[in-house]
């Protein structure tokens, strides 16, 4: 008879194995809250923040040559929050993460991949010092924090300047405050053949997608996140108005509804985008842009909110050294670096009295004022469970009513409020 | 004793260990793994974190068969799998068969067929979506007959142009397969059906297709096989299968609930009965070919 490893026998040695998983202790996390040594970093892989995080490394290691930090991009993936996720699974996460999205910190969270920030003695008051009030929008429900605010991008309304003087609007003081002056000028702009779209926000169905459409708008009108206290807010008559304007734009072809390869607005296809400063340096050379707030019901108002898409940092639990991992947090949001970061990305630090901070940068960099007054008046995620979850279900219903018009947008954004309050509950 | 336990030739267990743990580390341990997440409640979490993961029976199977989005994802791939199998075999078929003939040109054609499967997806969607969008060469040929809204913001059309697509795609390795079947048919007899006054078509039916049939099997398995594993291009082509989940696949379902929402129990059960739905094509398949044999 011959011997054979029966495929029965595979699955369940395999099983007993699977069955064998999640044990383990956490005793080493007790040494590694103090302890102090080198370190390793993970940044975006955006060439402005790589060059800011390779100076800011340079400069640490140069003063603490024994607490050595190592810098190296986030690791390429379908989505940055898929390879964090990864490496929490995998024990392999680096201490610090400078691409943190907040809408993620849930999952990373129930992961046990975070460490609190409270766990340090200085952790709350540096949090708050620095941010001020809108740190409170990073807190997670247990009332800790398990990411640093870091840098915000208060996403506003760019236009082309050349196109809009092409479809005779004033370049200047173009007329977008309104739902009713953004619905005729895009009209105008598209009957025109200045452009071809209006806008183009990516009509992907990917979950974050709904914070360059319906979020920013809706930032703005309510001033609300997407819930609040565990319970949607956007069934009411500020979600509708959003989600009404979007559906007229879309059911008269003026934001694009097909993928799109390229970036719309620098190509000229779109006469307008809602991003962050961070599209400056992007358009700079491309695109004669205008920057104005989002349109409201009753017109854009100074003070007005608007989304932060914020990028955050966060210390990872597989972390052996936490005690340099938390200085070199500290040293890397300190006023000085946090003055490089807005110099080298025109991103803004979530900081207070941003403006106040740095007159020397914005009266040298006009273009950005604007974006730091907006920065502190952002409306962030909602941290809560299942945040990822909460978007998608969000972003299905958009896209089958608003962006397709399957489905009436008042129904679809009550099934979807109704979908989210269960799962958040 | 010793001879009994290792076999008659315990040589070759040790040349066969090798593939064995292989096979036993990448394919039946993470089967078995993602059976035994299907039945409980599961998260991914960092080394020595501990959290309940309590047997949930066939909630998740619960969860997931009545969940209109993933039944509606079955029913796309079940419609990808009607397009693109008989395409693919069909047509990389014949192809081959051209291909195999003394044609000028064969090499560059035989490259040229090949190309995009070695090219990488990412790459060659920004073409279609060039040729397909709205005001793309297709549309401009068609002029009025263009479907509206166009193929891949259509309801109807968007599960059709991702199987054309992957058809397209995939047709050189499937058309290589074939020629490498097409050497092993005996020339003797296609001299005997010409002997015999076969035209080329009945020459084709009778000797090329009975003679390939093992390739075919293959083909047709393996395009079932990818085909049901279909995720890239739902997420770029349709911008993550739109319209209105029109053209989403079981794996990109998997990907959003297992990988982004943090659900792997969940997505281990769309798995497994995506696993049991290709072994039950499969069958079916087999036994119509023996049938036919």
């Amino acid at each position: 008879m011959k011997p054979r490893i029966p495929l029965a026998s595979i699955v369940v040695l395999s099983l007993v194995l699977a069955s064998g998983c999640g044990g383990g202790d956490d005793s080493s996390a007790a040494g590694a809250a103090t302890a102090h040594g080198a370190i390793n970093v993970w940044l975006s892989n955006n060439a402005q923040e790589v060059a800011w995080g390779k100076q800011v490394v340079q400069a640490w290691n140069a003063a603490h040559p024994t607490e050595k930090v190592t810098a190296q991009e986030i690791p390429a993936g379908s989505t940055s929050e898929a390879v964090i996720s990864a490496s929490i699974t995998a024990g392999n996460a680096p201490c610090l993460i400078y691409n943190t999205s907040p809408a993620a910190v849930p999952n990373f969270q129930a992961q046990g991949g975070l460490v609190p920030l409270d766990d340090f003695a200085d952790g709350t008051s540096y949090v708050t010092a620095r941010s001020g009030e809108s740190a409170a929008q990073y807190k997670s429900p247990d009332g800790k924090f398990y990411q640093l605010p870091w840098k915000s991008n208060p996403v506003m309304l760019f236009y082309n300047k050349k196109e809009f003087a092409k479809a005779g609007l004033s370049t200047t003081a173009p007329p977008l405050g309104t739902y009713t002056d953004f619905l005729a000028t895009s009209q105008k702009l598209v009957s025109s053949g200045a452009a071809k779209y209006a806008i183009f926000p990516s009509p992907s169905s990917q979950f974050f997608q709904s914070w360059f459409d319906f979020y920013p708008m809706y930032a703005a009108e309510s001033g609300k996140q997407l819930v609040v206290d565990q319970k949607a807010t956007f069934d009411s008559d500020q979600g509708r108005a959003v989600s009404g304007l979007w559906q007229q734009l879309y059911a008269q072809n003026l934001a694009g509804k097909e993928a799109y390869t390229g970036d719309a607005f620098a190509d000229g296809t779109a006469a307008m985008a809602s991003a962050g400063p961070w599209a400056i340096a992007a358009y700079k050379n491309k695109v004669d842009w205008g920057v104005v707030s989002v349109p409201t019901q009753a017109g854009s108002a100074e003070g007005q909110s608007t989304f932060s898409d914020a990028k955050n940092v966060a210390l990872y639990t597989a972390c052996a050294n936490r005690g340099t991992a938390w200085d070199f947090l500290k040293f890397s949001t300190s006023k000085e670096q946090d003055g490089k970061l807005l110099e080298m990305t025109g991103q803004m630090p979530m900081r207070q009295n941003l403006a106040q901070e740095y007159p020397a940068y914005f009266t040298a960099n006009p273009a950005y004022k604007v974006f730091a007054a907006k920065a502190a008046h952002v409306v962030e995620v909602p941290n809560v469970p299942a945040s990822v979850e909460m978007w998608q279900a969000f972003r299905d219903s958009w896209s089958n009513s608003v962006i397709f018009g399957k489905e009436d947008p008042n129904k679809a954004l009550a099934d979807a409020s109704a979908k989210i309050n269960n799962l958040v509950k | 004793m010793k001879t009994r336990v290792l076999g008659r030739q315990p040589v070759g267990l040790l040349l066969s260990a090798p593939y064995a743990v292989f096979v036993a580390a990448v394919f039946a341990y993470p089967l078995g793994l993602a059976v035994w997440i299907s039945f409980h409640k599961y998260i991914f979490t960092a080394p020595g974190v501990s959290v309940p993961r309590p047997f949930v029976g066939l909630d998740n199977y619960t969860a997931v068969l009545t969940d209109p989005a993933v039944r509606r994802s079955f029913l796309n791939i079940l419609i990808f799998l009607l397009i693109n199998v008989p395409l693919t075999v069909g047509l990389s078929l014949l192809l081959a068969t051209a291909l195999n003939a003394a044609i000028p040109f064969r090499t560059f054609f035989r490259v040229s067929f090949y190309v995009p499967y070695v090219t990488a997806s990412v790459a060659v969607v920004g073409v279609w979506l060039f040729l397909f969008g709205s005001g793309g060469l297709v549309n401009q040929v068609l002029g009025g007959a263009a479907p509206d809204p166009s193929w891949l913001i259509n309801g109807i059309w968007a599960m059709p142009s991702i199987a054309f697509y992957v058809t397209w795609k995939q047709l050189g390795f499937f058309i290589l397969l074939y020629l490498a079947a097409l050497q092993n048919v005996p020339k003797e007899l296609y001299e005997s059906a010409a002997v015999d006054g076969a035209s080329r078509w009945r020459s084709f039916r009778s000797v090329t297709v009975p003679g390939v049939r093992p390739a075919t099997t293959l083909v047709t398995l393996l395009a079932i096989i990818t085909g049901a594993n279909l995720f890239t291009e739902p997420y770029l082509l349709t911008n993550g299968g739109g319209p209105s989940g029109k053209s989403a696949s079981p794996v990109l379902l998997m990907y959003q609930r297992g990988i982004e929402q943090g659900h792997p129990d969940i997505a281990s059960a769309i798995g497994v009965l995506l696993v049991v739905a290709v072994l039950l094509i499969a069958g079916v398949q087999r036994l119509l070919e023996r049938r036919q044999a």
